[in-house]
């Protein structure tokens, strides 16, 4: 009776070309820990495939089967249709830009990017004009002659960047290509990267722990967890629409309400909790007096100090701390049943007065369609 | 206030004492001893002892320099051939050892780290062993009725023993076989140091294991090659008691030419000035190199 919302299914685009398809693959070390559990996925040209997850999630396991540095002891690769299983990495038109760069110390920043080349036997003029393209590309004309070592953390990355797309490559592989940079340089890099990728149209599949590389970059992001895949969609669909407990977790801040369905109508669900009742605005896949967890995020609660109108939707806590970010402000409030929750305020004004202080008590309310209810 | 300054003044003098340490120690031991040898070099050889370098004339010290003994390095032949002599079979001796211990060495650090610290016990176990009795020991083997010849006559592949001893195979076989831990040990550091992503960047760019091995592997454990080099160079340009245990009278080191100036002949100006000229025929060429190469290095960045 109760239906999920269509956008929530439906998250792989089947009319362009597959280029990568991953079928099944296992990765078992030492014959007990399972690293990467079946995992199948597709890959389609010109896309940016995320691979997002916590350390140990299985995703550079994953990454470096692609790559040929592990064998996988199931499943199959296919590169266009292509089994590329067996083939050893030296052969596979794939190339990786690693975590650590793994820039040559003993070759300049022009030798490196030309290495690759050269292993192809290109004629030197050719080697020498792709060469000057990607220093171009990478903006590090004036450096090719300085070796690695010489080269500030953005500009090694960049050299690491041409280096792997230098062969043109069918597929590239980034290993958490922005973890060496600190925050400022990694935003502005960011989009250099995405600029360089997209001038390229190369395809990628980029493994990253973390999830604002993962939503600015990717086109569509898998979620990892113990070896296999919890959720595959685009950026926004994963945050927006999680699908269990543990992606909406993983994927940003999320008040996770206990409760019951109460009512199951097909244009709207209620879920009693002990802190408040939660009207939900649209239909879902569960049934009358199911166990649910009700996911809301922090940016999606309103503060004020007068008691909103209605009964649903709303809660009543006492502020017990505040943490300031610069552009927005979370606060953590502690309802009657003892539970905290957190709550976004964007400063929008320089006024700094008017905000809630320790101790205060205060109203948090949402809209009808704030929440996700989570079955699983 | 008082007390932290005095803490603080404290800490610099131990400061300054453990750096001290190292130089003391290279004062005592390196420096006075090779500035003694260099005035025994340029001394007159008189009864029992040398000649002092500064005589008193009539309340005047007068400086007294006698180049006699370079002189005579310079003029006679036979000591510009064994100084060539000698680094040849140094330079022999270190490439056999770099080709056999690279290889070694290589295995030593790619092999499972827990069987590690035990393949390096087994390259120092020999030195547990006294060096003249494992020098000895290649003479039973290396002899005309030794144990290779006997077993390969026994075999029927040779009908008279094989020259084995006494000529320049003996002393190359000693030499190498002395002097490949020196080698081994220095590059064992270097590659069980190096970070194997490079050679996963490498094929991952195109480079069969092969290739990657000399265009990676290499280039990368440069520095452990000339150390490891240089402890087998060095030395093995002035070894006395191999040439004497497995040498035969064609094989000319400097070094016993030292040993027969000091003991034999007792002209201790003529082993001084020996000594001094080895140490110069090392040293000079390897400074050249040094600097060439540090500009080499400025020019490109």
């Amino acid at each position: 009776m109760a239906t999920a919302p269509k956008s929530q299914t439906d998250s792989k685009p089947a009319e362009k070309e597959v280029l990568l398809r991953v079928e099944g693959i296992t990765k078992i070390y030492d014959g007990t820990i399972k690293a990467v559990d079946d995992v199948s996925l597709t890959v389609t040209k010109g896309e940016i495939f995320g691979l997002l997850g916590g350390s140990g999630c299985g995703k550079s396991t994953l990454l470096r089967m692609l790559a040929g540095f592990e064998q996988p002891t199931k499943g199959r690769i296919f590169l266009e249709n292509q089994d590329i299983t067996n083939i050893p990495s030296y052969q596979r038109p794939i190339n990786m830009m690693f975590q650590s760069y793994a820039l040559f110390p003993h070759l300049s920043v022009w030798e490196n990017i030309a290495f690759g080349l050269k292993r192809d036997h290109l004629p030197k003029e050719q080697i020498a004009e792709r060469v000057e393209a990607m220093l171009s590309l990478a903006q590090l004309n004036k450096y090719a002659q300085r070796k690695p070592h010489q080269l500030s953390g953005g500009q090694q990355q960049r050299v690491a960047l041409v280096r792997s797309l230098a062969k043109r490559p069918k597929l590239l592989l980034l290993d958490e290509p922005l973890g060496a940079l600190d925050k400022k340089l990694r935003e502005s890099t960011q989009l250099e990267l995405v600029n360089i990728i997209e001038e390229v149209g190369v395809t990628c599949v980029l493994v990253t722990h973390d999830q604002e590389e993962a939503m600015t970059m990717a086109s569509r992001i898998a979620v990892m967890a113990e070896g296999y895949f919890l959720q595959v969609g685009e950026p926004d669909t994963v945050y927006e629409m999680p699908n269990s407990r543990q992606v909406a977790d993983f994927i940003g801040n999320v008040n996770m309400f206990e409760g019951v369905i109460e009512e199951d109508e097909a244009d709207h669900v209620t879920v009693r909790c002990p802190e408040c009742v939660h009207y939900v605005g649209h239909g879902i896949s569960g049934h009358q007096g199911q166990s649910v967890s009700v996911a809301l995020r922090p940016e999606k609660i309103m503060l004020s100090k007068d008691k909103p109108a209605g009964e649903y939707n709303w809660c009543e806590g006492e502020v017990v701390e505040i943490v300031y970010f610069g552009d927005h402000t979370t606060y953590h409030l502690k309802t009657s049943t003892g539970k905290v929750i957190k709550a976004q305020e964007m400063n929008n004004t320089r006024d700094l007065s008017c905000g809630l202080t320790w101790g205060d008590r205060a109203y948090m309310h949402w809209n009808d369609l704030a929440m996700v209810v989570l079955t699983q | 206030m008082n007390k932290l300054t005095q803490y603080f003044r404290g800490l610099f003098q131990g400061n300054k004492l453990v750096i001290g340490i190292p130089y003391g120690w290279f004062i005592l031991l390196v420096a006075i001893p090779l500035l003694i040898v260099l005035k025994i070099s340029v001394s007159e050889m008189q009864a029992t002892s040398v000649s002092s370098m500064i005589s008193w004339s009539e309340g005047w010290p007068t400086l007294k320099l006698n180049f006699a003994s370079y002189q005579f390095i310079a003029s006679d032949a036979l000591y510009v051939k064994t100084y060539f002599s000698s680094i040849k079979y140094a330079f022999l001796t270190t490439v056999l050892c770099l080709a056999i211990g690279y290889p070694f060495a290589y295995f030593m650090a790619r092999s499972p780290k827990h069987l590690q610290p035990m393949l390096l016990m087994l390259i120092m176990l020999p030195f547990w062993t006294s060096f003249l009795l494992r020098i000895y020991a290649w003479k039973t083997l290396l002899v005309s009725n030794g144990v290779i010849n006997n077993a390969l006559m026994s075999l029927g592949i040779i009908d008279a023993p094989l020259a084995m001893m006494n000529n320049s195979f003996s002393l190359v076989v000693g030499m190498v076989y002395s002097y490949l831990p020196f080698m081994i040990l220095p590059l064992y550091a270097n590659l069980s140091k190096m970070d194997l992503r490079y050679l996963e960047a490498a094929a991952d760019l195109g480079t069969s294991p092969f290739k990657a091995f000399w265009l990676i592997t290499v280039p990368l454990s440069k520095a452990g090659i000339i150390a490891g080099s240089m402890l087998v160079f060095i030395p093995a340009v002035g070894e006395f008691v191999i040439p004497e245990l497995l040498g035969g009278p064609d094989t000319l080191m400097i070094g016993r030419v030292l040993w027969d100036e000091f003991f034999s002949n007792n002209d201790w100006p003529m082993a001084a000035a020996v000594a001094v000229v080895m140490i110069l025929i090392i040293l000079v060429p390897m400074a050249i190199l040094n600097k060439a190469e540090a500009k080499l290095k400025e020019a490109k960045s």
